[in-house]
């Protein structure tokens, strides 16, 4: 069974305001943002380093590529841009603003689907 | 909310109001969770007392803001920290020198205000990262190169100002030599231009970096003299072509004439590209034959020279007894998506992050702690050099490893600068505070071990800069003392990056 990125519930109480934020971003918005910060490690091909980590970590059980990632929440999105993970560093508000991280978190987890 | 050090509640209270009403509300900021962003994730103080952090953070748009926001720190005496992108990794990062400093976050300043593909250079701000500067150059349609370090997101003028260099040709890759003229704010906030710039509608600001009198540019890397806040770059226009040549020697001791071939070449600039060395030791076991040493050496230029070249090293080379010279495939530019595909990126021009791939998650390490910080001394440009130092490395590893029980990566042997090499050791770093004690003692051990026989970084992680600029004590640290003199001059109250590169104002120096 697929394993699902799950966050505290302090975590998800934090991204309430992400979602309202994100319902009224369009996908070009959440796309460019993805586009500027993650296509750089998070693609498929050669020299990505955020793909090898993930295809390591899961071993092929979910999709290393992010955008092929059914599984991720937009909270999740937003939990990992903001407090980095292994050797990503945490995304500043100068880098992605609120309204940028609610367009990507959006963008990113567009094949998410919730649990029954 | 923190309080910056020395500074009461009242009166940081009064310039957080003024940097608000300078910069916009939004970019002043002072919650838990936003100052947080600003941590270090490469910290190896990480959750511990010592761990350097931010009071918080104010991020201007404009030089006209820059000057606002460092008036009223001079005011009331609250110590700054400039950050360009913020990711120096590994050196520190967007966290600041000195504990409770407000970040000035200078990411917002992300304008490319020109790129010259006739002359060949470009004026940027600091909050310009690679990417940035290729995604400009591509859209244009210019046919300048950028010279990329590793990691692609990093700003050009901050990598820079912090001694960073590239992977392509030189001198384009020595960042900080390749730069021509800056703009810096000072602690008064008054503008200063530099070399040509200093002369008012100057035309030549980009076309000669001495100007006129003594150079001043020096202060402001690895300084804390001033906030840079525009600079500019001597760009290569694109190479027609790219071949790169394998060197092999068999024996230990074939590194001596290797490199002392090598430098001719590169000396004589037959050579351009950023060469690579690896080898050492011969492992136990090793086949009869194997060689000891490889070294890969580039060469950017037109087809019919760059062929020319390559004769020209292949005849140097096979002066060496068993040495083996082999040519690459010959690459003409610009390459196509397949081919770019297919090579290591930086080495054309285009920026990527592929080397995070090297210490983060792989399969030949599948649980790593994450982060890493560098010992990065500079050696002589010499095969001895390079046995001393291997030689050097195996004695004390055992000890400094404590039994072999800590994991280092090193030495790297990297020919990168032309007239001298660094022999870094890495070292993971990551949230366990128990492993980054025992790390952090290494590093202090190499440090010391490596200063006593001659050899000192030339770049070090925040938390280490005092340690390494210690150990540049000729005359009684003369050079230090020199560099404070400077400091207490052109910024009185201490307030800019203070303790950056071991250069502390009057109030903070220990005796």
């Amino acid at each position: 069974m697929m394993k699902r990125a799950t966050l505290p519930a302090a975590f998800a109480a934090l991204f309430v305001p992400l979602a309202a934020i994100a319902a009224a971003a369009p996908p070009a918005a959440g796309e460019a943002v993805y586009t500027r910060w993650c296509v750089h490690c998070h693609s498929s091909g050669r020299g990505n380093p955020g793909t090898d980590s993930l295809q390591v970590k899961y071993s092929g059980k979910v999709p290393a590529v992010l955008l092929e990632r059914t599984d991720l929440s937009p909270e999740a999105v937003s939990l990992f841009v903001r407090q980095g993970v292994l050797s990503m560093p945490p995304f500043r508000k100068t880098e992605v603003t609120d309204a940028e991280l609610a367009a990507l978190s959006s963008y990113v987890s567009q094949k998410y689907k919730k649990p029954r | 909310m923190a309080l910056p050090p020395n500074v009461n509640a009242t009166d940081f209270e009064s310039a957080l109001r003024a940097w608000r009403d300078s910069v916009g509300a939004d970019w002043v900021f002072t919650s838990d969770a936003d100052v947080a962003l600003y941590r270090d994730a490469y910290s190896p103080f990480w959750g511990e007392p010592e761990e350097r952090v931010a009071s918080a953070a104010v991020a201007p748009s404009t030089v006209e803001q820059v000057q606002a926001v460092v008036r009223v720190a001079n005011q009331y005496k609250i110590p700054l920290y400039a950050i360009s992108t913020g990711r120096n990794l590994a050196y520190g990062g967007s966290a600041p020198v000195y504990s409770g400093s407000v970040v000035l976050d200078l990411k917002r300043m992300n304008r490319v205000l020109e790129v010259n593909e006739r002359n060949a250079y470009a004026l940027v701000e600091p909050g310009v990262s690679y990417f940035d500067l290729h995604e400009h150059i591509t859209k244009a349609k210019l046919d300048v190169w950028v010279d990329p370090p590793d990691p692609g997101w990093g700003s050009v003028i901050g990598n820079a100002l912090d001694g960073g260099g590239g992977w392509t040709a030189y001198p384009f890759r020595d960042h900080f030599g390749a730069h021509c003229g800056m703009e810096v704010v000072l602690a008064n906030g008054e503008i200063v231009r530099t070399g040509m710039g200093a002369l008012p509608d100057s035309k030549s600001w980009q076309h000669n970096k001495w100007g006129y009198g003594p150079w001043v540019d020096g202060l402001f890397r690895q300084g804390n003299m001033g906030v840079v806040t525009k600079m500019g770059f001597y760009m290569m226009p694109r190479p027609e072509a790219m071949q790169t040549a394998t060197v092999q020697g068999a024996g230990q001791d074939d590194i001596v004439p290797l490199l002392d071939t090598l430098n001719l070449l590169e000396n004589q600039h037959v050579v351009n590209g950023s060469t690579s060395l690896f080898g050492g030791p011969r492992p136990p076991g090793a086949p009869p034959g194997a060689a000891a040493w490889t070294i890969q050496v580039p060469i950017y230029g037109p087809e019919k020279v760059v062929r020319a070249q390559m004769e020209y090293c292949r005849e140097k080379f096979a002066k060496i007894p068993g040495a083996t010279f082999t040519e690459g495939e010959l690459f003409r530019t610009p390459l196509d998506a397949a081919t770019l595909n297919r090579v290591r990126k930086v080495s054309f021009g285009v920026p990527d992050l592929s080397t995070f791939g090297m210490l983060g998650r792989n399969p030949a390490n599948p649980a790593p702690p994450g982060g890493h910080i560098g010992f990065s001394p500079i050696i002589p440009r010499t095969g001895e050099a390079v046995l001393e130092y291997s030689r050097f490395y195996t004695e004390n590893l055992a000890t400094v490893s404590e039994g072999g029980t800590l994991r280092f990566l090193g030495p790297v042997f990297m020919t990168n600068w032309e007239r001298s090499m660094v022999a870094m050791i890495m070292f993971p770093i990551g949230r366990d505070p128990v492993h980054n004690r025992k790390m952090r003692g290494a590093f202090e051990r190499w440090v010391e071990l490596a200063a006593a026989k001659g050899w000192a970084e030339y770049r070090a992680p925040a938390a280490f800069q005092d340690l390494c600029a210690k150990t540049y004590s000729y005359n009684n640290g003369a050079l230090t003392r020199l560099r404070e003199t400077i400091k207490d001059a052109v910024d009185p109250n201490g307030i800019l990056s203070p303790g950056r590169y071991g250069v502390w104002p009057k109030h903070l120096r220990k005796a």
